[in-house]
């Protein structure tokens, strides 16, 4: 395998990657703790490393109203944001994926205000769970660069045509070195080659690529009614649906070229064979799991951990299949749940179980809002708690 | 400088931007403007909107009225929308991905998605200097929405968010400068226009595509629905508010202001600018000014109409 070790924060890792990539336009706006990746990018393009045009914009919300109409053009496109700036952009979040724009996003998790706070959490993130962008959570930086590669192909499968997320954990990722092995800059040209518009049959105009074409003019964003948009929006759902064999053979190629791959694309279990009880995660936070669970695996102890990495398309099928010996599933969201069951990833989990034949106890652990910090002694605690447990519970892990 | 002759015989063979079957009203004047500008593209063109009546009524899926590729993306951010397009263009052209030497890019926006909530975008559009050309088409109001107010409202003008009530005559505030705002980024062409002067519009609108910059043409776009009058007088009324001085016919091309058309024959000849009454008194959003008690409002709209059309005037270096 190539290997070329570089010394990469998360955000940095991101920037390399969006490098190597061929992106034709990038646009974005500065938000502490995504701005590394917008600094990184422009060094890039004032040192002439990259073919790419960047849009320094007024706003999140105009950072992707620029990719919405670069991508309309055909053109591959990439932003970056995190919390408030991807609070702006929520109305454009929508019209992205219902013109089906393949866009690639790095989100770098922050909580929203009020009140104002620059740390990590995932509110912002999950905020847009029904916007129908594909969401990767990634572990760390290695991880961050790999995906944002897999999100360009994933975005732009023909099946697929719907704008990607790749998230990372602001700090805790985004800004502590790490080791990154990367790809030769050929090696990732290939592997996501040019992005091809793909091609629609027009009744008079015959088959031509869906794209912003003075030769084949198109109407894009029309006005479109109770007699139609239900449809529109019946089709979104099959690409969200149609995206899950993609990652995964794209997770597979990406092994084909790298020697890495997570998991089954959607989901990355450690100890699962055996455990009684295990914990779902997403983001930095598994590798800490990851770790106590080793470390109570060594003393006997039947538990493991499931590392969530899509949220959307949630792997409902993967998550009931790996966990399906399991009697305590300890679901970790690091996002608020107001008025309702649990966190998102919980009540998704619920969810998935309902419709199984299976009842495991389920109880949701809320943790990590504005950055609180979750050290190792309090997983281990959760692990110690978790069998003594109804099910059900909402609990507030790491709050005074 | 633009070597552009408009011929109408020519014109006449220019296959149609917009097409006939769209759903603006009879007698709205956005679809004349829109017809104008697009008589003067030169070669490929992309045309963005932003949400309103125009985009409303010409992209009823799965119909469309346009014959150019066309997107509509949201209400207050046709700037960016088109900044993206054009890098967009032009980037793939340097990487040798585009058919095209040169794609021009429209954007057109109603004085909503320009003068209030569009005004961010079009500031930073302006600012970093895409290549293309904005069309405010100005009606003085949200149309789409039931003529409610807008920074392009003016004064005295009833709307359904500035009813003429007993105690609040209609709009107390004076339209926006925004052309002027326009000016102030430096960029390089900006105009007013209308469809009643339409030889002035597609010469303007000309001259705009041809320069490498962002440009900006105002267009006033009378509504029969919002400003309440019947509606064969659209571009009498467009004719009117020239008289009166009410909307100037200028230009500035690159730091020089220019009256043109009518407005240049009035700056020559002072007796033919005519009072504002004439373009007010057959418009019945207006309509409660002609009482005794609100004729005050007149004498003020006057005053400000005056005032704005004596600093043009000694702005202009053919006057
Ligand atoms: C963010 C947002 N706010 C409000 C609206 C509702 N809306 C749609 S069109 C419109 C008014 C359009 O007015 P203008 O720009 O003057 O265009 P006109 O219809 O008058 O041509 C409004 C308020 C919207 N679509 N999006
Ligand atoms: S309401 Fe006014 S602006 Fe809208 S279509 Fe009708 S005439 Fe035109
Ligand atoms: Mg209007």
């Amino acid at each position: 395998m190539n290997k070329i070790v570089m010394g990469l924060n998360g955000n940095e890792a991101i920037a390399f990657a969006v490098k190597q990539c061929d992106v034709d336009v990038v646009s974005a706006y500065p938000i502490t703790p995504q701005t590394i990746i917008v600094e990184k990018f422009s060094e890039f393009i004032a040192d002439g490393e990259v073919k790419c045009s960047f849009i320094p914009v007024e706003s999140e919300h105009s950072a992707l109203s620029v990719c919405v109409g670069a991508a309309a053009l055909g053109a591959r496109t990439f932003t970056a944001t995190s919390s408030q700036g991807l609070a702006l952009m929520w109305e454009m979040l929508y019209i992205a994926s219902g013109l089906r724009l393949p866009i690639v996003m790095a989100i770098v998790n922050r909580a929203l205000s009020a009140p104002i706070n620059i740390h990590c959490d995932h509110s912002d993130s999950m905020g847009c769970r029904d916007s129908c962008w594909i969401q990767i959570y990634c572990e760390d930086a290695q991880e961050a660069y790999d995906a944002v590669i897999q999100a360009f192909k994933i975005a732009e499968h023909e099946d697929v045509q719907l704008p990607v997320m790749v998230t990372i954990d602001g700090f805790t990722i985004s800004h502590t070195l790490q080791r990154v092995e990367v790809l030769p800059d050929d090696v990732v040209k290939r592997f996501v080659g040019v992005r091809k518009p793909v091609e629609i049959e027009i009744p008079g105009m015959g088959k031509v690529p869906m794209i912003l074409d003075p030769e084949n003019p198109l109407t894009f964003g029309s006005l479109d009614l109770y007699d139609y948009y239900f449809e529109h929006k019946v089709q979104q759902h099959e690409a969200i649906e149609k995206s899950r064999p993609v990652i995964r053979k794209i997770n597979d190629e990406y092994y084909e070229i790298s020697g890495r791959r997570y998991g089954d694309g959607f989901i990355d279990g450690y100890g699962l064979e055996d455990a009684e009880v295990a914990v779902i995660v997403l983001g930095s936070t598994a590798g800490t799991v990851r770790s106590i669970v080793k470390k109570l695996r060594n003393k006997g102890k039947k538990v493991g951990v499931l590392r969530l990495r899509t949220f959307r398309p949630f792997p409902y099928r993967e998550i009931v299949d790996a966990l399906k010996d399991v009697e305590v599933i300890g679901v970790m969201d690091r996002s608020g749940a107001y008025g309702g069951i649990g966190g998102p990833v919980y009540v998704e989990t619920l969810a998935a179980f309902y419709n199984s034949k299976r009842k495991p106890k389920i109880i949701n652990y809320i943790y990590g809002l504005g950055g609180r910090d979750t050290p190792p002694a309090l997983i281990e605690k959760m692990f110690e708690e978790l069998p003594k447990l109804e099910g059900g519970e909402v609990k507030f892990l790491g709050v005074r | 400088m633009s070597t552009f002759r408009f011929n109408i015989r020519e014109a006449a063979r220019k296959p149609l931007g917009l097409l006939p079957g769209h759903r603006l009203c009879a007698g709205c004047a956005e679809p004349i403007v829109v017809k104008q500008v697009l008589l003067a593209t030169r070669g490929p063109t992309i045309v963005a909107t932003a949400t309103g009546c125009l985009e409303v009524s010409t992209s009823i899926y799965p119909y469309t009225s346009w014959n150019v590729p066309w997107i509509h993306v949201a209400f207050e951010n046709v700037a960016a929308v088109a900044s993206g397009i054009e890098a967009a263009s032009k980037i793939l052209r340097e990487k040798g991905r585009s058919k095209y030497d040169h794609i021009d890019v429209i954007a057109f926006a109603g004085d909503g998605g320009t003068y209030d909530i569009g005004i961010q975008a079009l500031s930073g559009a302006l600012e970093r200097g895409h290549d293309f050309l904005y069309v405010l088409l100005d009606n003085e109001a949200y149309m789409n929405t039931g003529i409610q107010r807008s920074g392009g409202t003016p004064l005295g003008a009833s709307t359904t968010t500035t009813p003429a009530g007993k105690v609040i005559p209609g709009k107390p505030e004076n339209k926006k400068p925004i052309a002027d705002i326009v000016v102030a980024h430096r960029v390089p062409y900006v105009a007013t226009a209308t469809p009643a002067h339409y030889l002035d519009l597609i010469r303007k609108a000309r001259k705009a595509l041809e320069v490498n910059g962002p440009t900006f043409i105002h267009a006033l776009s009378p509504c029969p629905r919002g400003w309440r009058y019947s509606e064969s007088l659209t571009i009498d009324i467009c004719k009117k508010a020239v008289e009166t001085c009410y909307f100037p016919l200028w230009e500035y091309d690159n730091g020089v202001y220019r009256l043109t058309d009518r407005s240049l024959a009035i700056a020559k000849n002072p007796g033919m600018k005519k009072p504002v009454e004439e373009f007010l008194k057959v418009q019945g959003r207006f309509s409660h000014l002609f009482t005794p008690q609100n004729q005050w409002i007149i004498k003020r709209l006057q005053e400000y109409v005056d005032a704005v059309w004596e600093n043009l005037k000694s702005k202009c270096e053919n006057v």
